[in-house]
């Protein structure tokens, strides 16, 4: 029973968690704070009102698409760290479709989406191809196309017809908005009639809630459908799981390799999507280094031990520290770094998970030894 | 000083902690382990080189403290993918998390901001003690110097000595080290390490004689790039020095051009070491050459 309990991912996971809570309080502790104060008011500070659980889901949502992307790229054995570049170039599409586009609302977001996921898949499917045709190292090509990206979204903005301000592009049009109740937040009545009801005011009118969650949520069924249900799937898990075996299969796994990163990069392109059409200002900035909305999914998906279904878990998790940390910072004093190196901690402590394994092993050889 | 010599001496300036690094993440992963965690180690090394110097007003107790708090991440590192069998790439990830989080951490701590107060001390250069050099282009900065002699090190200690050639063995096939009686987990332990006293030498080289000062952000990636450098220069010394005297002429390249009036956006000089490096590699590097044991815990008994 116990053996078994072990061997469960979600054990390990779980471990991870419960580890890095251990040695964030020894940290926190040693800082002269008193650590159940901090973390009460962590949890408080995610989830204790309802504008701060609003919140923490915003701040989840892309958390959910980019995990899943380096996700997707896992099952076909490729470390997807390109997906901070693809979130970049992500966001420029978006912001370029939703300025420049005219069309009626509902049509607009969805055409945004596509545009930015078709974008960002090909800039994804550029790594899968280098790593197909010349043997590139993806993990190099990512490095160097996110710099790349980080630069084009530069080169965007300096373009005056692309500018609202030097170093600010247009905003999006309000047919391209996915926060809920838009229209009514912008005129005095609608403002005027969400005020009557005191939970509107709260989650609706001071935040940017938006459809985003539900999107990131159907992206998770429609991938985990896609993986476990069609022939592309299988093809894709059995490039990841053994090449030479799939190769052998009459898989052709250079072409699968780069649809892998097609997939993972629209997936990026879809959270850059979300993020821009979903989230005031609604547009992007000049950059000077990176934001990391896209590495921020690495850990996520690590947490999730790559399997899908997860990711909207640790995106939860993660989201949910990222925003609270903020309270704790203003409350208690606490640097919002503590967040970071929590992050690295529950990291940490998946990849030593093995050692659940480990100790799973040794009970088992203990107790058939005795017999 | 004219504008060219500045851009060599920039090039060198700014190629020297991605040597530093690089050679820790040549060490590492020659010898079967993947270091992604060389971003976290320097971020931990800048700030370790900074608050030193800053406290002790000499730029060599900070170098050493840049080492000794890197070997310190690194043994986070070595334990769980070494000692405990963890996967390397997840362990590098969190160390990019936790480097930088202890780092801004314990700048909050000890300078009571994220961003250091501005470190006195600075690395000198030749014409310290040879004041003829002053306006040639051999007036190096002493962290250039003490880069390039570890890269001709590395290339002696793993190339031409014993231990550097069990290492490369260790690296290709750890079981047949392991038969010849080479201790496999002792020397990727001690490779590892040696990765994160390198790394944070790196790190130092920031905030000794590039800025001055720490901030979050004072790394920007460098790490990523000393990484990609290692590939890029197929994992020996000599190669990772080439290119980063590639990505460091460009970076200085780009500062040049700044505030001339240009054809082309800075963005699109900014640009070309990355379009570069993956144009070098598709039409002359071809077929990757790692290590062929890297990224593989080794356990005894198993294949």
């Amino acid at each position: 029973m116990v053996i078994r309990l072990l061997r469960k991912p979600v054990t390990g996971s779980l471990f991870a968690i419960l580890a890095a809570i251990i040695v964030g309080g020894v940290i926190l502790a040693a800082a002269g704070h008193n650590p159940i104060q901090v973390y009460g008011g962590l949890i408080y500070g995610a989830l204790g009102r309802p504008r701060f659980i609003v919140n923490t889901v915003i701040m989840s949502t892309s958390l959910i698409l980019t995990g899943l992307s380096v996700t997707f790229a896992y099952k076909t054995g490729l470390f997807n760290i390109g997906v901070e570049g693809q979130f970049i170039v992500g966001t420029v599409a978006a912001v370029f479709l939703g300025f420049f586009l005219n069309l009626p609302p509902i049509i607009h977001p969805i055409v945004v989406m596509l545009g930015a996921m078709l974008v960002s898949g090909t800039y994804g499917a550029i790594v899968g191809f280098l790593k197909a045709k010349f043997n590139i190292h993806e993990v190099l090509s990512s490095i160097m196309l996110n710099w790349v990206a980080l630069n084009l979204l530069n080169l965007y903005i300096g373009v005056e017809r692309f500018q609202r301000l030097p170093t600010v592009a247009h905003t999006i049009q309000d047919s391209a908005n996915i926060i809920i109740a838009h229209e009514m937040k912008r005129t005095p009545e609608g403002i005027a009639r969400l005020r009557e009801s005191e939970f509107l005011t709260e989650v609706i009118l001071r935040t940017d809630f938006n459809f985003g969650i539900f999107i990131a949520i159907a992206a998770v069924l429609i991938v985990k459908f896609v993986l476990d249900k069609t022939s592309l799937g299988y093809a894709l898990k059995a490039v990841g799981s053994n090449r030479d075996a799939a190769e052998f299969a009459g898989i052709n796994v250079k072409k699968h390799m780069v649809l892998s990163m097609f997939f993972a990069g629209s997936l990026a392109g879809l959270a850059a999507a979300v993020h821009i059409t979903g989230i005031s200002p609604n547009t992007i900035s000049m950059l000077g280094g990176f934001q990391n909305f896209g590495f921020n999914g690495i850990p996520v998906a690590l947490l999730a031990n790559a399997s899908v279904i997860p990711n909207i878990f640790s995106a939860l998790l993660f989201g949910g520290m990222t925003y609270g940390s903020g309270y704790i910072q203003s409350r208690h004093g606490v640097a919002t770094e503590i967040i970071d190196i929590m992050v690295g901690l529950i990291v940490f402590f998946v990849a030593l998970r093995a050692v659940c394994v480990l100790i799973a092993d040794k009970l088992e050889k203990r107790r058939s030894g005795s017999t | 000083m004219t504008d060219n010599l500045l851009l060599i001496t920039n090039t060198l300036m700014y190629a020297t902690p991605l040597i530093l690094a690089g050679l820790g993440g040549v060490i590492s992963e020659k010898s079967g382990v993947v270091n992604l965690a060389l971003e976290g180690i320097m971020t931990i090394g800048a700030f370790a080189a900074a608050a030193v110097a800053f406290a002790t007003g000499n730029v060599w107790l900070g170098f050493f403290a840049a080492g000794a708090a890197g070997a310190m991440l690194a043994l986070l590192h070595a334990l769980s993918t070494v000692t405990f069998k963890a996967d390397q790439t997840i362990s590098g990830v969190a160390l990019n998390f936790v480097g930088p989080g202890l780092a801004i951490f314990f700048s909050r701590m000890f300078f009571g901001a994220v961003r250091s107060d501005p470190v006195q001390v600075r690395f000198p250069r030749l014409a310290a003690v040879f004041p003829s050099l002053a306006d040639s282009v051999f007036n190096f900065s002493f962290m250039f110097i003490i880069a390039f002699l570890l890269v001709i090190a590395m290339y002696i200690f793993l190339y031409k000595t014993k231990w550097g050639l069990r290492i490369i063995a260790i690296g290709e096939h750890p079981a047949a080290a392991d038969t010849l009686g080479v201790n496999v987990n002792l020397t990727r332990f001690l490779c590892v390490i040696a990765s994160g006293v390198l790394a944070g030498f790196g790190g130092a080289a920031f905030t000794l004689s590039i800025v001055s000062i720490f901030a979050p952000n004072v790394i920007a990636g460098a790490g990523f790039i000393a990484l990609a450098a290692v590939i890029f220069g197929k994992w020996s010394p000599h190669g990772l020095l080439g290119a980063c005297l590639i990505f460091g002429f460009f970076q200085a390249l780009a500062i040049r051009l700044r505030g001339y009036d240009l054809p082309v956006p800075l963005q699109v000089i900014t640009i070309m070491p990355y379009i570069l490096t993956i144009i070098i590699l598709v039409l002359f590097v071809g077929k990757s050459v790692a290590p062929k044991a890297v990224g593989i815990p080794y356990k005894k008994g198993a294949h």
